[in-house]
């Protein structure tokens, strides 16, 4: 079966096409390598490219480790900022983050391979599992974390780091959320996300639950009840609407469905894609069910968007790489209908699109695109379930500098939260700094402050 | 197109690179493809004296240092003088020599310190054709062990008196090669220059441990767990070279010696650099160790291109011409004052000048302008050092604009003299005011 065949069919490829396909997108870095990628950092002062991550992973320190034969300090220097250093090496739109604000850029328009780097030192920790912290006496306090994505757990490393008991309940069948359901094959291969998550749990004292769904297996009072503290790291479990004519036919699905279906085959052999497939949206979720459909043999996958180039917020790298890769990107299209036939998609009806006094209007002018299968990447929403009178703005909750809730005791990071910035590596950063003022609040409830003359 | 013809102490050659006396230049086979690629000259790897050869250790002979990018720059080594047969080397020599009678031919030699020694081997050499002989007085390791190499270099009486038995016997040109490990290097010139010697080289490698195993704490390059110092040679050395050679030009008793260049020549600047600070022509090993023979075609087309940019004919007309400029520190103007300037278009923002200057010199450049990321000097507190410079990496971006006599400098509050003036006439010069008194 080739790739030319209509309707919506698995094994399209043969076993090595698969495997191809779906390698590391970027090959890690040998020693040697390294070594020369390395030598190309200046160790600048108060460096531009530590100010641009979200963790403030002190960057050139590592990189400087690195170049001196020490990459288990490096790796130290990673993860005191980011337990999560190399799922982020791997995933982080660097070209967006660290690498776009290099110093390098200026002077040659190519930044030093700070994420390659990354992953070059914490793969060499996770691979020999070398543990760089160790748990501060117990507490005797207990913290339940909702969430097993990349907030929950550097919170809960955090948390146990400082001696706290921790209980994450998560609703999946595995921990890791997004960095186990959401992310491209070939951005985490061979298990990386369970990998980490195991080298995270590692310092002891967290307990996950699994298959247990806020709102359906607990409520947030029962934790409060049971807990001192509580840390929301919930992920987003709407799907926006198409509001199209005809969304149901099928064929029609969530990009995001179709990308955690892929993580979790073994040969990819077994998912199935249509021949001619449409992707709705502009972010990465779009890039990333794009380029596997069409890494998974589909002869045609074009990627519409509403508006243009410059308003997608997948980053230039990310829509290279799917040019490359042989996706059609076309701007200005938006979802009318679905045309199907026999209760299957046949194709799609699109409005052209322009701007007119700052709104996104349709200029009047359809066309049609032929596709046996139509992938909505077009936003996902939170669901509260379960929060109760925790103050949410614009469907998100509300949290201050440091994580706080409205409800006393509550805690919340990542996708979530209103304001952040949909990335693993924001949810990380502020995971680790709820988990700092948890402790300190904990702290203060047991030590009350001594006031010295 | 510049005439790179050299004559030096008689001896020509068609371009001043000649290779130093070292392992490149051990037998024909090496020597051979050294012409072919384009080399004007050789000095051939040291001979010793009639008999059963020296050994050479049977594990490492050179350590190292690198750059970034594993860029080679300083080499060590542990190797002794040829460990080949006299005769051999001798019959290689004057077979090389009728192949290629253009190109000059030294022999480099190191015999024990005593007149016989030298008597003897001197006509051997002169047989084979060879242009003139280096006397190795630099080697620091092994040979100096047994009284030999540096452990004469490092003796001013020595030096004479073993160069005054080769001037007289012997017609070929002497080249006396000095070794950098001692305190001052004009005395062994000044020792050479009266015992008669037609030239100096210099210098030979430097005492050195270039590395330590940390797993086996032992020196690099090991042997069997144990190291030696070495000579240190390549461009690490270049500096430390060029102020020696520049000394023996600009000392009274020696100025006008002709002095063959060597330590870390690597490129046609390196060699343009030894010229105008007094060198007649250059050695070179290590760069030739790091590329092969070819990297002479660069030099020879740099050297001959900068000169024919700027107007220099022949080698005559650049070499010794930086000599007068090289001074004692207290002969400098002190009245001169230049402040660094920041080319913003240039600048890549990495911060490297800001924190050099903050953290260790004069405070003097900024990191933010309006709550921007900027980096300018302020010229109320900068002193002029050129650390900036040194440290920025991008070349020219940073670069020391001297002030205009008449202007005011903002850091002293003082407008710049157009006077000469410098220590010796210094108001805080305790000598100076002794001697206004």
């Amino acid at each position: 079966m080739g790739t030319t065949e209509t309707g919506i069919l698995s094994g399209r490829l043969t076993p090595v096409e698969y495997e191809k396909n779906f390698s590391d997108l970027h090959p890690p870095l040998d020693e040697h390598e390294a070594l020369v990628a390395a030598d190309r950092c200046y160790f600048c002062h108060d460096a531009p490219c530590m100010t641009a991550c979200p963790t403030s992973i002190d960057i050139p320190l590592f990189i400087r480790q690195i170049s001196t034969g020490n990459p288990v300090g490096s790796a130290n220097t990673i993860f005191d900022q980011n337990i999560l250093g190399g799922m982020c090496a791997r995933v982080c739109p660097t070209e967006t983050l660290c690498e776009e604000a290099c110093v390098r850029n200026e002077a040659e328009r190519r930044p030093v391979e700070i994420g390659r780097l990354q992953r070059y030192a914490t793969d060499i920790a996770l691979h020999d599992n070398i543990q760089f912290y160790e748990r501060a006496a117990p507490t005797g306090k207990s913290i339940a974390v909702i969430g097993a994505g990349p907030a929950g757990l550097a919170c809960a490393h955090g948390l146990a780091v400082s001696g706290h008991d921790v209980i994450i309940y998560d609703a999946r069948e595995k921990a890791g959320g997004l960095n186990e359901y959401g992310i491209a094959a070939y951005k985490s291969v061979d298990g990386f996300a369970q990998r980490e998550v195991d080298y995270v749990l590692s310092i002891g004292g967290i307990d996950i639950r699994n298959r247990q769904m806020l709102g359906r297996d607990f409520s947030l009072s029962d934790l409060l009840a049971k807990h001192d503290a509580v840390f929301l790291g919930l992920g987003l479990a709407g799907v926006n609407a198409l509001r199209a004519e005809g969304e149901a036919a099928e064929g029609v699905e969530d990009a995001v469905d179709f990308i955690a279906s892929l993580r979790q085959s073994e040969t990819r052999s077994d998912i199935p894609v249509g021949r001619r497939v449409v992707v709705l949206g502009g972010g990465m979720t779009a890039i990333d069910a794009a380029v596997q459909a069409k890494l998974l043999g589909a002869e045609e996958v074009t990627i519409c968007y509403r508006r243009g180039k410059e308003h997608m917020n997948a980053s230039e790298f990310e829509q290279d790489l799917a040019a490359a890769k042989g996706v059609s990107i076309r701007h200005w299209l938006q979802p009318r209908r679905i045309l199907s036939r026999d209760g299957k998609a046949a194709g799609i009806e699109l409005d052209y699109t322009t701007i007119e006094d700052d709104r996104l209007v349709t200029t009047g002018e359809t066309g049609v695109i032929v596709a046996d299968q139509i992938l909505k990447a077009i936003g996902q929403s939170f669901d509260p379930e379960g929060l109760g009178i925790i103050s949410l703005q614009s469907g998100r909750i509300v949290v201050d500098q440091e994580g706080r809730t409205s409800l006393d005791g509550v805690w919340a990071g990542g996708d979530c939260v209103f304001g952040g910035e949909d990335l693993t590596v924001s949810a990380v950063a502020m995971g680790r700094d709820a988990a700092a003022s948890i402790n300190r609040a904990l702290a203060a409830v047991t030590q009350p402050a001594i006031a010295v003359a | 197109m510049a005439d790179l013809r050299n004559n030096f102490v008689g001896i020509k050659s068609p371009n001043p690179f000649w290779l130093a006396s070292a392992p490149p230049t051990d037998k024909a086979y090496n020597v051979e493809r050294a012409f072919k690629a384009g080399w004007g000259g050789v000095v051939w790897k040291t001979l010793g004296e009639e008999g059963p050869p020296v050994v050479n250790v049977n594990g490492p002979r050179y350590g190292a240092i690198w750059g970034a990018d594993r860029r080679l720059l300083g080499l060590n080594n542990i190797e002794l003088i040829t460990d080949r047969d006299l005769y051999t080397n001798l019959r290689e020599m004057k077979q090389v020599k009728m192949n290629w009678p253009d190109r000059a031919l030294i022999a480099s030699i190191m015999v024990p310190c005593e007149e016989n020694a030298w008597k003897s081997i001197l006509p051997l050499v002169e047989e084979t054709g060879a242009d003139g002989i280096e006397l190795n007085f630099g080697c620091p390791h092994g040979m100096s062990e047994r009284g030999m190499g540096a452990a004469v270099g490092q003796v001013p009486e020595y030096i004479e008196m073993v160069v005054r038995w080769c001037k007289q016997y012997t017609r070929m040109p002497v080249i006396t090669k000095l070794t950098p490990n001692i305190a001052d290097i004009r005395k062994p010139a000044r020792a050479a220059k009266s015992g008669g010697t037609d030239a100096v080289s210099l210098i030979n490698t430097i005492n050195s441990i270039t590395s330590v195993n940390l797993d086996t704490f032992s020196p690099e390059p090991s042997i069997d767990g144990k190291g030696s110092h070495g000579g240190y040679c390549g461009p690490a050395v270049k500096p430390i070279a060029l102020n020696m050679v520049a000394e023996i030009a600009r000392d009274p008793e020696t100025h006008g010696l002709p002095i063959s260049g060597i330590g870390g020549v690597t490129t046609w600047r390196d060699a343009a650099e030894f010229l105008v600070l007094g060198a007649g022509n250059v050695q070179v090993c290590t760069a030739a160790m790091t590329y092969g023979f070819k990297i002479v075609q660069e030099m020879i087309t740099g050297l001959s291109d900068w000169m024919d940019a700027k107007g220099h004919r022949s080698l005559d007309d650049i070499c010794g011409r930086a000599v007068p400029n090289v001074s004692d520190w207290q002969y400098l103007n002190l009245n001169y004052i230049a402040k660094a300037h920041i080319d913003q278009d240039a600048c890549i923002k990495c911060g490297r000048c800001h924190i050099a200057c903050e953290d260790t010199s004069h405070q003097a450049i900024t990191q933010f302008v309006d709550g921007i990321r900027h980096f300018e000097v302020m010229e109320d507190e900068c002193v002029g050092c050129n650390l900036c410079v040194n440290v920025c990496p991008v070349q020219d971006c940073i670069t020391m604009i001297g002030l205009e006599p008449g202007t005011l400098d903002e850091r002293t509050g003082k407008v710049v003299d157009p006077n000469y003036a410098n220590w010796t006439t210094h108001p805080n010069n305790p000598m100076a005011r002794q001697a206004a008194e």
